[in-house]
């Protein structure tokens, strides 16, 4: 080929890519838009949940709506920064999944979702007062609320009956007293203080409200390092040496799960993820003597520390992306999933690892199946504090989340990196950069 | 003084009757001069440097002089970002994890890579096959390598663990993972084990330069093995075996995957690389600006790195 034959054929293959296009419009192309929702979630702890989004949703969004729905899933701890990548290119998923006070972080870029919330409030009988906190800004609904995975103790009955326990404890020291004595057994508790998005903090922050610690004040001033902030550390490093698995410094949010099914620990924190993959499974994970597992699994809520008793429960909350060319089907999307008869087909599968956004989901005829599952049916109701304590669970107190400021302040100390007191100067000075 | 083409085209388009044959002979000349085909072949090339590797940098750069969080531009900060980063205890730490990280891969690359290459230099049976496979660590994606290598460490289910604790051997497993200092020395292990067999196969080629006929004179007159070795290969190889760490201290120096998968940067932030942690601050907690500046304290150590390779190969060129 001659040069200029060569120069003539490059020239117009250029141009019929419409480069200049792309590059004015500053984003990738998006080809055959219109009619398709994509939506980023969590890999669900309940495999099945996420089956039903993609083997009965899918089919139903395109017939009810006309919508193509691509459902795509990833690990929770990687949502925050495909958000970041999204908004910051301003294209990705039509609707992202972001658990807890995310959507304050992410608030610039929502679309407004005020009137689908009054409507699914109005509905199921009010939307919980936690998931009103984390998902509004300014008054304006930023996200939806999803579901609620309540963390609660999941614990091997006999193991604890063997050690004269016929009731779990009720206070932190009861249960560092029965933990020693099942360490010794080889049956330690496993709790990970791993950088992770779920069962780290859901320990870490309940279990500093419940010393009488808390990052901020009213005002928002970092008021972490106190006394009692310094003695709930100081507590956890002994309960973490005679009780626990302390491989669980290195855990994410699925260690605990294995570790417990394999018959390693005696209990640990969980949504009830543990408990359903036993009982899905009742003829593969067995107790040593050979019964379902299941059958010796119960749940308990956190102990209490000398200022109470408190929970944490992970809020998954959904944002309609203001980048999105089809933000219309993405709120009728939600709009479509969020209709009782809908979201049951969801809900049903989760057997109560996941509570409704709503009141109405504690009246479902599922409750009555399991007694077991039964101390989840409500457990929402029982969270009075969110991150940020005692300021608001805003895009600060997200911050501090995402760096994991206050789990990682107990795992330094634990390790023996840090004294407690050291360990807690430093994340007060790490909540002091973020709160300026 | 006046372009000759351009000079030479006037006088072309003088002599030429019709103005349009003038305007196809100027574009011929045009077309085939030397410096207009040097520039256009020259214009992919730079344009991909523009696009992909100015264009983000100067973006980086930029963001790290700005307040900037996801979905918020910010303003101008100056160096606000670079001073916050500096007294930041976790970013510290990540920077001496990210020297140790690098010194001690690469030194185990290098030993491991060389007496490798020795090895396969020789001659024995499926020869081929071996350093074939060899290859296969460097060639599974990072991510897939390391979550084997995770799972090889997993505080409960370590195979060395699993052994040692249900035999009764130990009463407390090792903490492959959830001690920071072992976790570090972990990820070495796992980065030496992925990046040797680049450090063999290239130490290898350059053995394969190296003519038998120096060792057989070095031998005849009673060398013994390590004195072939320190006085005939090692400063032949020299050059390549430069090339080849300055490559790696590169590509370690500025690791992401392997801790981000294997570690998370835990326990307790105790494993961060510059990389990992740059990456939780500015894309995980939206902090971009603030991502920028930890991320382009990388930038003077490799700038530095590279300025001693390319000083390097131009003293090569030299001799």
């Amino acid at each position: 080929m001659k040069r200029r034959k060569f120069l003539k054929a490059t020239g117009a293959g250029i141009a019929a890519t419409g480069l200049a296009g792309v590059l004015a419009a500053h984003r990738a192309p998006v080809f055959a838009q219109a009619n398709t929702v994509h939506i980023l979630r969590w890999n669900d702890f309940v495999p099945a949940a996420d089956k039903v989004w993609r083997e009965v949703f899918v089919p139903e969004v395109q017939k009810a709506l006309g919508l193509k729905l691509n459902v795509e899933t990833v690990n929770a701890n990687d949502l925050p920064a495909r958000a970041t990548a999204a908004i910051q290119s301003g294209s990705g998923p039509d609707i992202i999944m972001l658990l807890n006070n995310l959507p304050h972080l992410y608030s610039a870029a929502a679309v407004d979702v005020s009137n689908l919330a009054g409507e699914i409030g109005k509905a199921g009988g009010g939307i919980y007062a936690p998931a009103t906190q984390l998902n509004t800004v300014g008054g304006k609904w930023v996200s939806l609320p999803w579901a609620v995975v309540p963390g609660l103790i999941a614990y091997r009955k006999s193991w604890f009956e063997e050690i004269g326990l016929k009731e779990f404890p009720k206070t932190w020291a009861a249960y560092h007293e029965a933990g020693k004595k099942l360490k010794a057994m080889k049956r330690p508790i496993g709790q990970t203080l791993g950088n992770t998005f779920g069962d780290a903090p859901t320990f870490t922050y309940p279990f500093l409200w419940s010393f009488g610690g808390q990052e901020v004040d009213a005002k928002g001033k970092v008021a972490l390092d106190s006394k009692e902030t310094v003695e709930s550390v100081r507590f956890l490093v002994q309960f973490w040496k005679d009780a626990h698995d302390e491989g669980g410094l290195a855990w994410d949010d699925s260690n605990n799960n294995r570790a417990f099914l394999s018959g390693d620990i005696s209990a640990s924190l969980n949504g009830a993820s543990i408990y359903v993959h036993a009982l899905n499974n009742a003829d593969k994970v067995k107790t040593e003597k050979g019964a379902p597992l299941h059958t010796d699994i119960l749940h308990a809520p956190l102990p209490a520390g000398p200022k109470g008793a408190h929970a944490y429960h992970t809020a998954f909350n959904q944002m309609v992306m203001k980048y999105s060319k089809n933000a219309k089907g993405a709120t009728e999307l939600l709009c479509w999933a969020h209709k009782k008869e809908n979201y049951e087909k969801w809900f049903v599968v989760q057997k109560g690892f996941a509570t409704g956004p709503t009141r109405e989901w504690e009246k479902h005829a599922m409750w009555n199946n399991d007694p077991v599952m039964l101390p989840f049916k409500t457990a929402p109701l029982g969270q009075s504090r969110l991150m940020g304590f005692g300021g608001a669970p805003d895009k600060k107190a997200a911050e501090a989340w995402n760096k994991y400021v206050i789990t990682v302040m107990y795992a330094q100390a634990a390790s023996g990196k840090m004294k407690p007191e050291e360990a807690v100067k430093w994340a007060a000075g790490e909540l002091g950069k973020i709160y300026t | 003084m006046k372009d000759p083409v351009v000079a030479g085209a006037g006088v072309a388009a003088s002599i030429a009757a019709p103005a349009e044959r003038g305007r196809v002979s100027r574009l011929t000349r045009w077309l085939e001069s030397e410096k207009l085909l040097a520039t256009v072949l020259l214009v992919p090339g730079m344009a991909i440097l523009l696009i992909f590797i100015a264009y983000p940098f100067v973006m980086a750069l930029w963001y790290s002089l700005t307040s900037i969080r996801v979905g918020d531009p910010g303003e101008f900060v100056g160096i606000a970002n670079f001073a916050k980063a500096w007294n930041d205890t976790v970013f510290q730490l990540a920077f001496k994890n990210t020297v140790f990280y690098t010194f001690w891969a690469t030194v185990f690359k290098l030993a491991l890579g060389m007496w490798l290459a020795l090895l396969l230099n020789r001659s024995f049976r499926f020869k081929r096959i071996i350093r074939a496979s060899m290859l296969l660590p460097f060639i599974i994606p990072t991510v897939l390598s390391a979550f084997a290598w995770r799972w090889m460490f997993d505080p409960t289910f370590s195979v060395m663990n699993w052994l040692l604790y249900h035999s009764g051997v130990i009463t407390d497993r090792l903490p492959f993972l959830s001690d920071g200092d072992w976790a570090l020395w972990c990820a070495v292990l796992v980065n030496t084990w992925r990046g040797m067999p680049f450090f063999a196969i290239t130490l290898l080629a350059g053995l394969q330069t190296i003519s038998p006929d120096l060792h057989e004179a070095a031998a005849l007159d009673g060398a013994n093995a390590w004195h072939r070795f320190w006085h005939v290969t090692w400063p032949l190889l020299l050059p390549v075996t430069l090339v080849v760490v300055v490559f790696s201290v590169i590509q370690t120096f500025s690791d992401f995957q392997l801790i981000y998968v294997l570690t998370g940067g835990g326990p307790a932030n105790s494993t961060h690389l510059i990389a990992t942690y740059a990456y939780q601050v500015g894309v995980a907690s939206g902090l971009l600006g603030e991502g920028a500046a930890l991320s382009l304290f990388m930038f003077p150590v490799l700038f530095g790195v590279v300025w001693f390779q390319l000083r390097f190969m131009k003293r090569m060129e030299g001799h």
